[in-house]
């Protein structure tokens, strides 16, 4: 298994904790007395079990299994892949953050955070067509 | 890898990207609030990354690696799955204009969700025997 699979596998992994461990905060929100802002974690909850769970699962496990590109580039671009990585992480934990921050006061100023979170989880989507389109071939 | 797992991946990356693009058009508006209308586009962006994406990526990666048969055809009534591949993506872009247009309820819509439900049972149909011991029958 290569490292960059490692990687998006363990953060998956990671993020279908935190997945179940908010969803369970926003569902125990009322019977517990937790504070309201938790309500507001329902968006935030779907993204990290979608994006940070589901998402990065199969991007890491297709990096891995897919057919090979080539001799030379068995897995296409690597570079391409620790870059679709990062940016798909940081683009999640901006919104994980950001979300209920400009939910809770839409005045903050913190919209950027969410902008941000777009563009980079948008490029990391485009970064992982790019380098497995090629590798979905017949034999 | 067979041609149809082939169609069935390169069509879920499609709508991978269309659905991240749907989607982040709407968190950038969240943000930056360009578009006060962004929320109009979350139905058509659940439908291209649940159905469009996940379920059709997991399907088309299971038409691959499944246990093949030792005897010709070796993936099976194959066409009973290229026709659970038409009807699934008839099934999406019919769900998707359904909502754009008239919203979740309309008749569109309930029509797309149908063609799904079609394909869902036949693939289900398709790859049930599939599962099974490798190197048997």
């Amino acid at each position: 298994m290569p490292p960059l699979t490692r990687y998006f596998i363990k953060a998956s992994l990671i993020y279908l904790v935190s997945a179940l461990l908010v969803g369970g905060a926003a569902l125990a929100r009322a019977p517990l007395g937790l504070p309201s802002w938790v309500g507001l974690l329902q968006p935030v909850y779907y993204h990290l079990l979608m994006v940070g769970w589901v998402t990065q699962m199969i991007f890491g496990v297709a990096y891995w299994m897919f057919p090979k590109f080539s001799k030379t580039e068995p897995r296409r671009s690597v570079p391409l892949g620790w870059a679709i990585f990062i940016t798909l992480n940081i683009g999640l934990l901006l919104r994980v953050v950001g979300e209920p921050l400009v939910t809770l006061n839409p005045a903050s100023g913190l919209g950027w955070m969410l902008a941000v979170s777009a563009v980079l989880q948008w490029i990391a989507g485009f970064g992982f067509i790019v380098n497995t389109w090629a590798r979905v071939k017949e034999r | 890898m067979p041609r149809l797992a082939v169609w069935i991946v390169r069509t879920a990356l499609i709508y991978l990207g269309c659905g991240f693009t749907v989607g982040g058009y709407m968190l950038l508006n969240k943000g930056l609030r360009l578009d006060p209308n962004f929320l109009t586009w979350v139905y058509m962006h659940e439908e291209l990354l649940l159905i469009g994406w996940m379920l059709q990526f997991v399907i088309g990666v299971a038409f691959w690696i499944l246990p093949r048969f030792m005897t010709a055809p070796k993936y099976g009534a194959i066409e009973l799955a290229w026709a659970g591949y038409i009807v699934l993506n008839m099934g999406v872009l019919t769900t998707i204009v359904g909502t754009w247009i008239e919203g979740p309820g309309s008749a569109a819509a309930l029509i797309g969700r149908g063609l799904e439900i079609v394909a869902a049972a036949t693939f289900a149909i398709y790859m049930w025997p599939r599962v099974r011991p490798f190197l048997v029958g």
